[in-house]
């Protein structure tokens, strides 16, 4: 910059939010309304975790643990799809209970979609336990009996009454927890239910969280991971049915490049800049 | 004695949890569940101290015509519109979040679309954060600024696209780099939890009294 006269370097260095912004909306949204799917590369903690839910039996029941909020939904909810779809289609039993409230209403409409997607019984197939507060006193006392804090479902209709959970009592038998976690839940089904009652566990997190999950992948106390957006549109391809995962995919690698590119013009125009004060610094210690 | 009990209740309780993890049998396991059903219903008690907090701050705000006081009263609109209808859809089915009351209306046509929007803003600023951080300074930022695009682009598909070996680097990056300094951190932090929970449990930290 000469003056208060900005050149062509020094625009591209300080380029407005408003545009910035205005190129992120349009990368995001195109790809969302044009409906583009992307083919993902799956990736191992993924696929181990589709593994965990691949090597069980009919009879077995898994236990998902809705521990996020819409602000989280547009990552986990798709996982939560994939993972239901990928249970009912091997006929494997389903438990719902949810340790953030505002995660019930859209945990429920996730598992009720599925659940009739596959003509599955409510009560004889899953069942929905609803919230109850209390996390870490509930994770543990799961462990002697369910129904010690979960006397009811979320319709206030006694367990017993449902086929279903007749010879379901504790951990002993449920064969996997898959913990959908958009905070610090994730870390509790490991200290308290994994070690504790030697439980095993998958977790999907968010994005930003999936660097925090990976040492307890790689130390073995989780089977799987599936990490974000992404990890949620590697398990809908391993299930082969395409959703809300792999769109958003097409919305996050361009959006990634729009930032890549952002990222590039900066760095030009931050050393096109210093090149010009340096060579105007020489210039007036020559004069 | 003022501070003597706290210190008991204080001492108890942390023995009881430490103890119950390593036998979890009768009678440490069941003192453990009753002390976590204890701290959930503190909880409860925390959460009632935060709204009259809440509360207080904004009237101050309105009272005082501060900037930005406006938005006060919109707190407390959504305040008392979910209070309200709350008790109202609790009093009229068990499961107040169930479709057709006027709670999950609420929930479902407000509350989801705000807070996703607040999460969805996130991109916008991330990117422009980048753009404006991530500069090739030094080289501690120049590493930085090569390990973030390297994994932005290897976490998505046009990554492989780009360059098919990408992946593979983002996962590396991800698998020892990342992992080892996140390691260091989690083991970091646990222990600082330890040496604190030490001083609590043997009433050497005493600050929370005050």
């Amino acid at each position: 910059m000469i003056g208060n006269k900005k050149d062509f370097w020094d625009r591209i260095t300080s380029i407005k939010r408003e545009i910035i912004f205005t190129i992120i909306g349009i990368v995001v949204i195109v790809p969302i309304l044009l409906g583009i799917k992307e083919e993902v590369q799956i990736s191992p903690p993924v696929k181990s975790a589709y593994e965990a839910i691949e090597s069980l039996d009919p009879t077995d029941v898994i236990l998902i643990s809705i521990d996020y909020d819409p602000a989280s939904m547009p990552e986990l909810q798709p996982m939560l799809k994939a993972i239901l779809s990928h249970a009912f289609r091997k006929d494997i039993k389903v438990i719902m209970m949810v340790f953030w409230p505002l995660g019930l209403p859209i945990g429920t409409e996730g598992l009720g979609e599925v659940a009739n997607e596959y003509g599955k019984v409510y009560g004889e197939d899953y069942i929905n336990l609803g919230y109850r507060p209390g996390d870490r006193a509930v994770m543990i006392d799961m462990g002697r009996e369910i129904r010690h804090f979960f006397r009811s479902d979320v319709n206030d209709i006694l367990l017993d009454t449902y086929p279903m959970m007749r010879d379901i009592h504790n951990y002993n038998d449920i064969a996997l927890i898959v913990g959908l976690e958009a905070g610090r839940f994730g870390e509790f089904w490991i200290q308290y239910v994994g070690s504790r009652y030697n439980q095993r566990i998958i977790l999907g997190v968010t994005g930003v969280m999936a660097a925090e999950t990976y040492p307890y992948l790689q130390s073995g106390q989780i089977e799987g991971l599936i990490g974000g957006l992404k990890g949620a549109a590697e398990y809908e391809t391993l299930i082969e049915k395409p959703g809300f995962g792999l769109t958003g995919m097409a919305a996050q690698s361009w959006a990634h490049i729009a930032i890549v590119i952002f990222i590039i013009i900066g760095n030009i125009g931050y050393f096109m800049t210093r090149r010009k004060e340096r060579r105007v610094r020489i210039k007036g210690r020559k004069e | 004695m003022k501070k003597r009990i706290p210190l008991v209740i204080t001492f108890i309780t942390g023995f009881i949890i430490i103890v119950s993890f390593f036998i979890p049998h009768r009678p440490f396991g069941q003192l453990e569940t009753e002390t976590l059903i204890w701290y959930a219903i503190i909880f409860a008690f925390t959460l009632i101290i935060g709204v009259d907090s809440l509360v207080r701050l904004h009237v101050r705000q309105i009272r005082r015509r501060k900037k930005g006081w406006w938005y006060s009263i919109v707190f407390f609109a959504g305040f008392f519109y979910c209070l309200t209808i709350g008790i109202i859809s609790i009093i009229r089915t068990p499961n107040p979040f169930q479709p057709g009351t006027a709670f999950f209306y609420g929930y479902e046509t407000i509350l989801i679309p705000l807070q996703s929007t607040m999460f969805a803003l996130l991109a916008f600023f991330v990117a422009s954060a980048s753009y404006r951080a991530f500069r090739a300074r030094n080289i501690d930022a120049t590493l930085l600024l090569i390990a973030a695009v390297i994994v932005m682009l290897g976490r998505v598909p046009a990554g492989y696209k780009l360059w098919h070996r990408l992946p593979a680097i983002a996962d590396w990056i991800f698998d020892v780099l990342q992992i080892g300094a996140m390691r260091g951190i989690l083991i970091g932090v646990a222990l600082g939890a330890v040496a604190m929970s030490l001083r609590l449990i043997l009433g050497i930290e005493r600050t929370y009294l005050s």
